[in-house]
């Protein structure tokens, strides 16, 4: 996903530009109009990726291969597949609009409980490491650009490549065998020790203990990308006139850096965490997965393998609407952040 | 980067503008790999590379690919290295060496197949829209416009997801994952592409080109894109480690093709199979090997950067 992150900083250093709009109004109206749009197309492909593109949709739409021909109707029925396309999305477009996302075929509950259900434990495991990894990786962007060549630059850069290069499951994995395996300093997986959540204080260490290495894996690996972006856009400033304007009226050095340099390399940071807010959702699927935590990137991976078309649909529905949210809100904190976007 | 006649030409009698083409672009590699030369990491990268594409090339040479049918193995299933199977064996008794081997074929295939794509795609986007872009009629703007939105929705629609989704509808093979992948990565090459062409677009050879009566497509094939190639180049190193990446994800949640080993299909063998049993080998070689060729893959692009860009050297 280099490419696709390029792409991003390349967009949101055209976005904090100078543009041509007029008005704040006008382009917020327009921000906001274009993510309805985008999320209409996500729903567009929602519905041709599992009614339209596959050969026989009610096969993929049932449980079983082998379907007998009054099943087949049914499904027909239900899904109403008979229909033609346009009514057939306009049926969708209802039901989602009006929340409803079908039922699994594992336990016929639907989809919407599911997500519901999924819900906390991702929000919790992607925030606790959104947090850490933009702390962390914005720090050690910021020393390591600031005193560039440093030892601590050389070595930090080295350790961060070589977290950009790894799969993140691949570490979840080593860290699983290593630190939960014979040596069980931490839980082999799950959110919680017992059947659900112990009351208190106990159910609270309980829980941030079976968070610690998913959380650590998913920190880990998007801190790379944030100290990387960090950095180069500090070093990007460090010509600038407006900082030899501050040293020559006297500010410390440590002064320069925080009141001047580095409120100015954050815009590009700014914009590449919040669009990547939504890839990391999605992209908890592997670390979910491997640890057994009970959020959407598990529930999307059992849905992926059993095949669970319903839910897949749901979570996927979900992931894009997250990306497209987190870029709206980067969006506009980048409009509040920097004035040259307000006044363009 | 534009390619001038510089003095590094020899000196000679008359030649034909093709030998005198040829001369210029010998003298600009040349300098080119003096100034590649000096960077160490790049160099270490390129190393790599070399490497782990030979081991891709002679792999039939280097291992049995009889080893890669379950039916034959005749070894103890996920035990660890001995003398005969130096990296241990998987859950079907099979060397993790000779997967390893296979293995880097089928990932540097996919790699390379699905960044062919998002390339070309890339590619074509950014030079349309910014040759058109950068024309005053209100068409221009509007192509421009629409060419750029089309790519906004496939740098925002999350990949993993759509990638698993579509793999799983068309069904499990090598090619779906690399058309998936490499449908799902190129808006981020195509919005490179067309800053750089709206740069070039301002240059005074494309006013020329414009005045002597040149076409679209000429200014487009002739003007845009061979400047715009160095940087395309750049990026392809670095797309391929994005592709990789992308592609042992996808293999390690099941998605691939079972019959044709890859290292993310390893290491989701190694987690459904046998993770912390038996062979520790079997989940580390994929990895460390994974970690290798993206790294290498990476130092080699932003190498190519910081020649190609002068500014961005500074970064290093």
């Amino acid at each position: 996903m280099t490419a696709l992150l390029d792409g991003a900083r390349a967009a949101a250093e055209e976005r904090s530009g100078p543009g041509t709009g007029s008005g704040l109004a006008r382009m917020l109206a327009v921000k906001i109009g274009s993510a309805a749009v985008t999320l209409f197309v996500v729903l567009v492909v929602n519905f041709w990726m599992f009614r339209v593109l596959p050969a026989d949709p009610a096969r993929n739409l049932a449980r079983q291969t082998a379907l007998t021909a009054a099943q087949q109707a049914a499904i027909n029925r239900t899904f109403g597949l008979g229909r033609p396309i346009l009514q057939q999305f306009g049926n969708y477009l209802a039901q989602t609009l009006h929340g409803n996302l079908g039922r699994s075929f594992v336990d016929q509950l639907p989809v919407t409980e599911k997500i519901g259900q999924a819900l906390w434990p991702t929000v919790l495991l992607v925030g606790t490491s959104t947090v850490l990894s933009t702390i962390i990786g914005v720090w050690i962007g910021i020393r390591g650009g600031w005193s560039r060549g440093s030892k601590f630059d050389r070595t930090s850069t080295a350790f961060v490549n070589v977290l950009y290069s790894m799969p993140d499951f691949w570490l979840g994995m080593v860290l699983l065998i290593t630190l939960a395996g014979k040596v069980a300093l931490f839980p082999d997986g799950g959110m919680h020790s017992f059947a659900g959540a112990q009351p208190g204080f106990a159910g609270l260490r309980d829980l941030l203990w079976h968070l610690t290495l998913p959380c650590l894996v998913l920190t880990l690996v998007y801190l790379a990308e944030y100290s990387l972006v960090m950095r180069s856009s500090l070093i990007d400033e460090l010509k600038a006139d407006y900082l030899t304007t501050a040293r020559a009226k006297g500010l410390r050095d440590d002064m320069v850096r925080r009141k001047h340099a580095v409120p100015n390399a954050l815009l590009p940071s700014i914009t590449l965490i919040m669009l990547n807010l939504g890839f990391v959702i999605s992209g908890a699927i592997t670390t979910e997965t491997v640890f057994s935590w009970p959020g959407l990137g598990r529930l999307s991976y059992e849905a992926l393998n059993a095949p669970d078309y319903p839910t897949l649909e749901g979570t996927f529905l979900l992931f894009s609407a997250a990306v497209i949210f987190a870029n709206l809100i980067g969006d506009l904190l980048l409009t509040v952040f920097d004035p040259r976007v307000r006044q363009a | 980067m534009t390619q001038t006649v510089t003095t590094d030409a020899p000196p000679a009698s008359p030649r034909t503008p093709r030998q005198l083409a040829w001369v210029r672009r010998h003298a600009a590699l040349s300098r080119f790999w003096r100034e590649y030369r000096k960077d160490r990491r790049g160099m270490a990268g390129l190393i790599i590379l070399a490497v782990m594409i030979a081991v891709a090339l002679t792999a039939p040479l280097l291992a049995n690919s009889r080893g890669l049918n379950p039916i034959y193995a005749t070894a103890a299933p996920n035990a660890g290295p001995s003398l005969s199977y130096p990296l241990g064996t998987d859950s079907d008794g099979r060397s993790v060496l000779t997967l390893l081997i296979w293995g880097s074929r089928n990932s540097l295939i996919v790699g390379f197949s699905a960044t062919f794509i998002s390339i070309l795609i890339g590619a074509l986007f950014g030079v349309v829209a910014g040759h058109f872009g950068s024309i005053r009629a209100r068409a221009g703007r509007v192509t421009d416009n629409v060419l750029m939105r089309f790519a906004d929705w496939f740098l925002v629609i999350p990949f993993l997801p759509l990638a698993m989704v579509l793999a799983r509808t068309i069904g499990p093979s090598l090619g779906v994952i690399i058309v998936v992948i490499g449908l799902t990565s190129w808006a981020g090459t195509a919005r490179i592409v067309r800053a750089q062409a709206l740069a070039v677009e301002t240059r005074p050879y494309l006013e020329r080109a414009r005045a002597l009566g040149a076409g679209h497509w000429h200014q487009m094939y002739k003007h845009v894109l061979p400047n715009v190639m160095p940087l395309l180049l750049a990026n392809t190193i670095l797309t391929v480690a994005g592709t990789i990446l992308a592609e042992s994800t996808l293999s390690f949640l099941g998605v691939g093709d079972p019959i044709r080993p890859t290292w993310g299909q390893m290491l989701g063998s190694a987690y459904n199979y046998g993770v912390g049993t038996g062979n520790v080998v079997w989940l580390l070689a994929p990895g460390i090997a994974i970690i290798l060729v993206v790294m290498a893959f990476t130092l080699v692009g932003h190498a190519l950067e910081a020649v190609l860009d002068p500014k961005l050297r500074e970064r290093r």
